[in-house]
């Protein structure tokens, strides 16, 4: 049972508060969302950077639940993705992970990287211009939470694509939110 | 008209649309599963209100948190109202979430409303 200690050790010191694997759905958002927000309450948290990781968390989670990919291994299927929420002195790091097919990698990736190539006003317009033009999807976005999550952290979004199988990647995204005013 | 009255929960805003009292409001946490079917009754009403509004309509929003699904419907509503007569948006925000206020500015960017901005 050593892997409890290994485990707990290593939340430690990646400074994690909250770790969450499993299904996702609109209902552990929701749970997770409140288990998050009670955690940066207690801490004292000041009310815009608290804000600011909530939007982030509510974009990444909703992110998992719509477009997560199933995983299909023989006979087992599944949606398991995982969740992750840091606080260092400096700043918040909202983390997940979710399985993606291979074929879905070229348009998330050039999308990612088109964002993070744009500076605060690019985005914004992006933002305009997406908003103006997008139509809710089958899944329900709008194409716009990784501009937002760039946004509200002001950085860029960091992304590995780590491979699982012949078919699959792993879907690594980590997205800080500053703790300092950063104007 | 009927008054549109839909109670807040903790991923949906609370609404109130009462053409005979004059309350307009959207206000709380938007962040529904499902932002298009959350805000269909909201368009709908709007749209049966057009054709027989209020001279002056004060609509107001007052948003915590919305998610970005929800702020695509949020200029959905936007749009509806900007071809009614006589129509202005309140829109607060809390005086210390500069996301808010930036947000209601770039909404009033895009739809040709007069916007009134409030903290609370």
């Amino acid at each position: 049972m050593k892997f409890i200690y290994d485990l707990h050790r290593t939340m430690m010191s990646q400074n994690l508060i909250l770790v969450y694997q499993g299904d996702f759905t609109q209902e552990t958002t929701k749970s997770i969302l409140a288990m998050a927000e009670r955690n940066i309450d207690s801490s004292g948290e000041e009310s815009n950077i608290k804000r600011k990781v909530f939007n982030v968390m509510v974009e990444s989670l909703q992110n998992i639940v719509k477009h997560s990919d199933e995983l299909v291994d023989g006979q087992t299927r599944s949606h398991a993705a995982i969740f992750l929420i840091g606080r260092e002195a400096n700043r918040y790091t909202i983390m997940s992970g979710n399985p993606i097919r291979k074929v879905n990698i070229p348009k998330l990736k050039e999308s990612l990287e088109k964002i993070n190539a744009l500076d605060k006003e690019g985005l914004k317009e992006l933002y305009k211009e997406i908003i103006k033009n997008t139509t809710i999807s089958e899944k329900g976005g709008a194409g716009l939470g990784f501009v937002d999550m760039a946004r509200k952290s002001g950085g860029k979004l960091e992304f590995e694509f780590p491979e699982m199988s012949a078919e699959y990647c792993f879907f690594s995204l980590k997205v800080n939110v500053p703790r300092e005013a950063t104007e | 008209m009927e008054i549109l009255n839909l109670e807040g929960t903790e991923d949906t805003p609370k609404i109130i649309l009462d053409k005979k009292n004059g309350i307009f409001e959207i206000s709380g946490r938007s962040l529904p599963e499902d932002s298009a079917e959350f805000y269909r009754p909201v368009l709908e009403w709007i749209a049966k209100y057009g054709s027989e509004a209020n001279p002056s309509t004060d609509f107001v929003f007052k948003l915590e948190y919305f998610n970005t699904a929800s702020s695509k419907l949020i200029l959905d509503v936007l749009s509806a109202l900007e071809d009614i007569k006589g129509m202005k948006i309140h829109w607060y925000f809390h005086e210390d979430d500069e996301d808010m206020e930036e947000a209601g500015q770039e909404f009033s960017e895009l739809v040709e409303i007069p916007f009134e901005f409030k903290t609370y």
